[in-house]
């Protein structure tokens, strides 16, 4: 059984005397420990498609089965449950709180799920350690850059440890050296087995997956797997350490460092 | 989560932004500090009116003669004289009267060595000093001896002495003259100041009403040319004694049903407790004001949740994101919008102790703290929190986390 299963889903969007069909009958299987880029143009489609994943929306025909469980009948006490448990969202602009600290953002998902104080320090600290962050964890957002404020909202991710991490277009606002280091982050997720989704319109972001979905008016185009490029990093070594042997490996092959 | 975790988070969140917050709260601040402070100078007041009346005299009645009826034109109470001595003893053992006293009054100049004075002499009996909750501040009082023998001698009020000695010399021992009989001042009352009605109670010379009856009043001796005073024996008692003499005085001057009385009964204690309940009266009107200032304030409460909530729209987008249920967003608002209630109600509490304060130090205002008062008010505040905070948590709880995070 797939981690992910869409059966002909479709998502109607009632805008008073105009029904926009976002979704025009979706079918998709994703095994655990996949990494999938989503491309398509504006209006394709796949903003919805991520949202339905993410449980923040509901189909309005067809099944979404989420690691067995039918989502569409859920609640939405039991969706925020999902969501915190099995679930960690990277957004286009991160999404930090403001005037909070690194380790603060880091946590806030477990204030949601009942881990004791202590618990929750030690393990954003973790995530932090995780992204190669540890070192900025009293930092306010204003003080990283964007690179660094988005490897905070992927520790933000983590810290729940979940099974997929979706990323609405996670290098939207990075210049294109910051979003090869945060791409190959996320490949050093993926590696650890974390299935990744990620949503994005650059077509070389879209290589570092090993399945490429193209999506347009409310369909899947096309659904093509082939070999992920490796993302390689210009990040310092004591920053990526604990990102996986992967980017390592990759670190050693890049040409130089700043 | 657990509650200490959702205050601190509420705290941090208003934290963010102190001068907001302050401004927010200010509405409440101002309501509670007005409720606090009027109420803490009405119950002062309506203490006060208490402590007058208890200084007059404690459960206190007042027989009067009727009135006189001369040519049509009626003379008013105590004109004619009715009461007798024979009265006085009759009422003297009614259950319900603890002390019975004459009070015989008539105005005199008084004179001492050099100076002189124009005031109230007083015939009475030892049992007036104790109806009327005189203490004596030096030498003592006559006795029922000095009463009997008809001694001339007398205690005197402060403003009695104050105008015939000057503050220095101790008055005890020493002569004073109305018309050409002298009297000696055995005691010195100690200050009540006025009555509730502006009289000034230290400016009398209190004489044994035998000797008062043998020297100054002239005719007419087996009527009391005055008041009885009586006090009851407590406090609930003051009706039933106004009862009592009543049916004891028609059954004594043979008056039947359906004829006017040749006396009347005043009962300090009804003067007392309706002066008491046009203060508290007051109070509730300045309360009421004041709560209308609160409501005020929950109002201003209200609007800067609702806008906080538009500003922190992608805030609350991402919390659901991560797992924040409805319930939890709720719950966030609503603390946050109790903590700056609560908060201005324990500022509020002090600014009002500390108005009403400055007051009685400015004006001179009588003031009393109740806590029951502040307890109150400070849960009311609680209260415009949660009933002002509810609609804008509700907003936010409601909120669709697609739309919110996609808010700019």
């Amino acid at each position: 059984m797939a981690l992910i299963e869409l059966r002909d889903v479709t998502k109607v969007y009632d805008t008073g005397d105009v029904q926009v069909k976002a979704l025009a009958g979706v079918s998709l299987d994703v095994e655990s420990g996949e990494s999938v880029a989503v491309m398509g143009a504006s209006g394709s489609g796949k903003s919805t498609l991520m949202n339905l994943l993410g449980c923040l929306d509901r189909p309005t025909s067809g099944t979404y089965r989420l690691a067995g469980e039918d989502v569409g009948r859920l609640d939405r006490n039991r969706l925020a449950e999902i969501r915190n448990r099995t679930l960690g969202f990277v957004f286009q602009s991160f999404n930090l709180l403001a005037r909070t600290s690194a380790v603060e953002n880091v946590e806030l998902p477990l204030l949601y799920s009942g881990v004791a104080p202590a618990e929750r320090r030690r393990r954003a600290l973790q995530a932090l350690e995780r992204v190669g962050l540890a070192p900025r964890a009293h930092h306010h957002p204003s003080q990283l850059s964007g690179g660094q404020q988005q490897r905070v909202a992927i520790a933000r991710a983590l810290v729940v440890e979940p099974r997929i991490i979706l990323a609405d277009e996670p290098t939207g606002n990075l210049d294109s050296r910051t979003s090869v280091d945060v791409m190959s982050l996320l490949q050093a997720l993926g590696d650890s087995g974390i299935t990744i989704v990620l949503v994005t319109h650059e077509p070389d972001i879209a290589l570092y997956a090993g399945r490429v979905l193209e999506m347009k008016d409310g369909l899947l185009r096309s659904d093509v797997r082939r070999p992920a490029v490796r993302a390689a990093p210009r990040t310092a070594p004591d920053e990526v350490a604990a990102a996986g042997p992967s980017s390592l490996a990759s670190l050693a092959s890049a040409p130089e460092k700043p | 989560m657990n509650p200490a975790r959702v205050i601190a988070i509420a705290v941090r969140a208003l934290l963010r932004n102190k001068l907001r917050s302050f401004l927010t709260t200010l509405g409440v601040i101002i309501g509670v500090g007005a409720v606090i402070a009027m109420t803490a100078i009405g119950a002062g007041a309506s203490a006060r009116v208490k402590a007058t009346f208890e200084a007059m005299g404690s459960n206190m009645l007042v027989v009067l003669s009727g009135s006189s009826t001369a040519g049509g034109a009626r003379g008013g109470a105590g004109s004619q004289p009715t009461l007798t001595w024979n009265d006085l003893d009759a009422i003297r053992g009614l259950p319900a009267v603890r002390l019975a006293a004459p009070q015989l009054q008539r105005s005199a100049q008084v004179m001492a060595e050099g100076q002189n004075w124009f005031t109230v002499i007083q015939g009475t009996t030892p049992e007036l000093f104790d109806i009327r909750n005189w203490k004596i501040a030096r030498g003592q009082f006559f006795e029922e001896d000095d009463d009997r023998a008809g001694s001339k001698v007398a205690v005197v009020g402060n403003t009695v002495v104050q105008n015939l000695f000057g503050p220095y010399d101790d008055p005890v021992g020493q002569v004073i003259r109305v018309g050409a009989i002298p009297f000696e001042i055995v005691g010195v009352l100690q200050s009540k100041g006025q009555t509730g009605f502006g009289q000034d109670q230290d400016d009398v010379v209190i004489i044994p009403s035998r000797t008062f009856r043998a020297k100054l009043q002239g005719g007419l001796q087996q009527y009391i040319a005055g008041a009885i005073v009586v006090s009851a024996r407590s406090a609930d008692a003051a009706g039933a004694a106004q009862g009592q003499i009543q049916d004891l005085l028609h059954q004594r001057h043979r008056i039947g049903p359906g004829v006017q009385d040749d006396f009347t009964i005043r009962n300090l204690s009804d003067i007392a407790t309706s002066q008491q309940e046009s203060a508290k009266t007051m109070t509730s009107l300045l309360a009421g004001i004041a709560l209308v200032s609160l409501v005020v304030g929950g109002i201003g409460i209200m609007n800067i949740m609702l806008v906080s909530v538009t500003e922190r729209t992608r805030e609350i987008g991402l919390r659901m994101a991560v797992g924040a249920k409805p319930r939890s967003i709720l719950v966030q608002f609503l603390v946050e919008a109790v903590a700056l209630s609560i908060a201005g109600g324990i500022i509020g509490t002090a600014a009002g102790l500390g108005t009403a304060g400055w007051l009685v130090a400015r004006f001179g205002w009588p003031m009393l703290v109740q806590p029951h008062i502040i307890v109150a008010a400070v849960g009311f505040s609680a209260a415009v929190g949660v009933i002002f905070g509810m609609w804008p948590a509700m907003q936010a709880s409601r909120l669709d986390p697609i739309q919110a995070l996609r808010y700019e």
